[in-house]
């Protein structure tokens, strides 16, 4: 058989990118901060000739294409995934380096800040992995973050406490997913008008209701208390990794809970198998005896209470009260991710954080004045998004049930 | 007997559900207005003493919000003057203008069995490129209007084509690739009005110069009305939609791959070339709705060029079965109920977003029948004979 050449062409194009940006990189060397105060010993900055640096990455993107293209044209063979990575790193550097050139790039800070934005995309393509597995397709992850969000900052301005709201959030994320459930295990209604109509729903209510109740009591319904930083003993000591991984608030360690859990209950898990095999062929599963239904109503809700947890980041994490269409796109980045990491948990989080980076990219930026206007950063998440469904990096497929309702006959 | 036949016939017929649909929609939003009315919580704190209070107070606050909707999208009986009375129906008709265009343009492409979820992207494109052409240009108006219109109906088209092409030689999901276009065409069109491509000269905000006098869609009552000439370019395309659905051979293609993907490709029909024409004709006339914006509404081009008309645009053709006629009938339903909207809050404090409340749950109550039926206890329809 022969294969597919659409990675080396898109590693060519990349490759031309990459050389446009090359000639513009200005200034002399790139200074890269990695220290944060709290570290065990004093590290000092880094610098990188600008020039140097960039012609070191542009052989690194030269060496993985030519890879690719022998492997693919000359040997037949795929290309490995590790030369897919390397050829990336070497063009993330090479923006940064563009970017960062002739300023400093606090790297720590960078990385800690892409983490925070990440958690919502990250719950929300949990929420994804959990529904699209089973074989329902969830286009309402926003809804759910929304419906989260606005729970949370409610109850926990209310109860004055943290965990009681993201309780609520969850509970108010799984209703909306059984909304979504409902209408198409019961009443076979198309998957993909239900999600974006219960998008369009919780927008419209919670828009309502914040307009209604809580802009009028603010003090009372919208000041939620917020998560703490809590840093974590020698751990978050360690350069880099430390502060950027285990100085974070209660709903970052949450997330890694969630994304191993997840992971390892659909993969290692007699629940998982069964889960999955209800969203490859729900025929087979019946006639062996699992309950089609009550997998699908349960691993949808499940989902949809981790993406109602994850809209909690935005009120009590991020901007401290509830706003009218506060997600703001967040569950459609998040159903990126989930396709971009190909409905793996781990892979889909990997996305999550990728786009999470280039969210988080623009406010650096905003300080250092950038070369690229932000837009072109935002739209990163979505331009990879149809480079990954448009299969030029590997091929994407979902679970073959998914989109289509069971009907017992 | 036979007349108790005919009422089930009537009753448990399809064309009954929208209507009940509508209804239970309107109950809910009811119950939210009601339960966000300030004097039904004051009444409802002393309910048990004086229940009347409550309820009196939730009629009111019911009626009087519904009232307020029908005052601002239909007929102003409280106008002192005949041209406000009218004023709201125009109201209505020209927030019709917009979702119905788009709406026209998601029925072709559900019709043909594509989910284009798009037309907010669409919308962008066809606005961008009218409010090109109408701003680079000094031509006479009758050269000048009309290739601003095509030039959005190109502008939307090209977008919407792109889908199609990517699915026709990779196989992308449309869903998904439509999703993440609208956000690419959003920033795009934010970035471009930070320069000198859109943005106003001596401009800070992201907004335009007003698009030449020459490539105006005009207004069809006079200067006190909003209703300009893209309601007529509207009403023609519902027709031309009608026409190419149902009477062109290129329609019998589109609802052909609609049915049976594999039936149609067997019957010779080009698959590849059918997905990128569909998604054109549906773009394109996402793209009008643009176009028309630009050039008839708002006359120059804004970030908010494209409002929520495209989300507004699927539940339309839903709620119209995909039939031009009935996307028609939606388009003016919801124009209505986002021009009675406007006075509904000014008079009756009640916030636009109902609307969004009230057009869901039309769209998700009509997606299924069953639950219509079971909330007003309506007779199921018979057993279709094998």
């Amino acid at each position: 058989m022969k294969q597919s050449k659409k990675t080396p062409i898109a590693l060519m194009l990349l490759l031309a990118v990459a050389s446009l940006i090359i000639p513009n990189v200005q200034g002399q060397q790139l200074e890269v901060r990695v220290a944060t105060g709290t570290d065990l010993f004093p590290i000092p900055n880094i610098i990188l000739p600008s020039q140097g640096f960039v012609a070191v990455m542009l052989i690194l993107m030269l060496a993985m294409t030519a890879l690719s293209v022998y492997l693919t044209f000359v040997r037949n063979r795929k290309t490995p995934l590790i030369a897919v990575i390397a050829f990336g790193f070497g063009l993330v550097m090479t923006v940064l380096t563009w970017l960062f050139s002739g300023a400093t790039m606090g790297i720590t800070t960078l990385l800690a800040g892409s983490l925070a934005l990440a958690v919502p995309l990250i719950f929300g393509s949990l929420s994804g992995a959990l529904s699209e597995r089973v074989g329902i397709i969830n286009i309402a992850i926003e809804g759910q973050l929304l419906a989260g969000a606005f729970t949370s900052a409610l109850v926990a301005s209310v109860t004055d406490s943290v965990l009681i709201g993201i309780f609520a959030a969850m509970i108010a994320g799984s209703l909306v997913a059984a909304i979504l459930a409902v209408f198409s295990i019961k009443y076979l209604v198309d998957q993909i008008i239900t999600g974006v109509v219960i998008n369009v729903l919780i927008i419209g209510l919670t828009s309502f209701l914040f307009s209604t109740l809580l802009a009028d009591n603010i003090s009372i319904l919208n000041q939620p208390p917020r998560f703490e930083r809590i840093s974590i003993p020698l751990l978050s000591q360690i350069p880099i990794a430390g502060p950027v991984l285990f100085n974070q608030t209660l709903i970052v360690y949450l997330m890694y809970l969630a994304v191993a859990g997840v992971f390892l209950a659909l993969f290692k898990t007699r629940w998982g198998l069964r889960l999955r095999s209800v969203g490859e062929y729900p025929k087979a599963s019946d006639t062996v005896g699992i309950n089609v239904f009550r997998t699908r109503y349960m691993s949808v809700m499940i989902g949809g209470a981790l993406a109602g947890l994850g809209g909690s980041f935005f009120t009590l994490g991020q901007v401290g009260a509830f706003g009218k269409e506060m997600t703001n796109g967040a569950g459609y980045i998040a159903l990126a991710a989930l396709i971009f990491g190909r409905w793996n948990p781990i892979y889909a989080a990997m996305a999550a954080l990728l786009f999470g980076f280039a969210l988080n990219l623009q406010y650096a930026l905003q300080i250092v004045g950038s070369p690229l206007p932000s837009e072109f950063l935002l739209m990163l998440p979505y331009v990879l998004t149809v480079v990954a469904v448009a299969g030029l990096v590997g091929k994407v497929r979902g679970p073959a049930a998914a989109g289509k309702p069971y009907v017992k006959s | 007997m036979k007349q108790q036949n005919l009422v089930r016939e009537i009753f448990s017929g399809n064309a009954v559900i929208p209507i009940f649909a509508v209804l239970a929609s309107f109950l809910f939003g009811g119950i939210l207005i009601a339960f966000a009315n300030e004097e039904v919580q004051q009444a409802s704190g002393y309910f048990f003493s004086r229940p009347g209070d409550t309820i009196s107070a939730v009629l009111n606050s019911v009626f009087g919000a519904y009232d307020a909707l029908f005052r601002g999208s239909i007929f102003n009986y409280q106008a002192s003057s005949a041209e406000g009375m009218i004023k709201p129906l125009t109201e209505t008709l020209a927030y019709a203008t917009p979702i119905t265009l788009a709406g026209l343009g998601l029925a072709v492409s559900f019709r043909s069995g594509l989910f284009n979820i798009g037309a907010q992207g669409q919308i962008i494109f066809g606005a961008m490129f009218a409010a090109y052409v109408g701003l680079s240009f000094e031509l006479p108006f009758l050269i000048h209007m009309p290739m601003a219109v095509l030039a959005g109906l190109l502008g939307g088209a090209l977008w919407g084509g792109l889908v199609g092409l990517l699915k026709a030689t990779t196989g992308a999901n449309e869903v998904v690739v439509t999703i993440m276009f609208n956000y690419v065409a959003l920033l795009l069109l934010t970035y471009l009005l930070k320069t000198p491509v859109f943005q106003a000269p001596n401009q800070v905000n992201p907004i335009s110069s007003p698009v030449a006098e020459s490539s105006r869609l005009p207004g069809i009552l006079g200067d006190g009305f909003r209703l300009h000439f893209g309601l007529i370019i509207m009403l023609a395309m519902v027709v031309a939609v009608w026409w190419l659905m149902h009477r062109s051979s290129i329609g019998y293609q589109f609802r052909a791959l609609g049915y049976n993907p594999s039936a149609a490709r067997t019957a010779g029909i080009n698959i590849p070339l059918t997905y990128i024409l569909v998604m054109a004709v549906s773009g394109g006339l996402a793209g009008m709705a643009g176009a028309s914006q630009v050039l008839g509404a708002d006359r120059q081009l804004t970030v908010g060029i494209s409002a929520t008309f495209g989300f507004d645009a699927i539940t339309v053709a839903l709620l119209g079965r995909n039939n031009p006629f009935g996307v028609l009938a939606a388009g003016i339903l919801f124009g209505g109920l986002r021009s009675g909207a406007v006075l509904m809050q000014a008079n009756q404090g009640v916030p636009v977003d109902i609307v969004l409340v009230v057009q869901s749950t039309i769209v998700l109550f009509i997606a299924a029948p069953p639950l219509v039926r079971s909330l007003f206890r309506l007779p199921k329809p018979k057993a279709v004979q094998a």
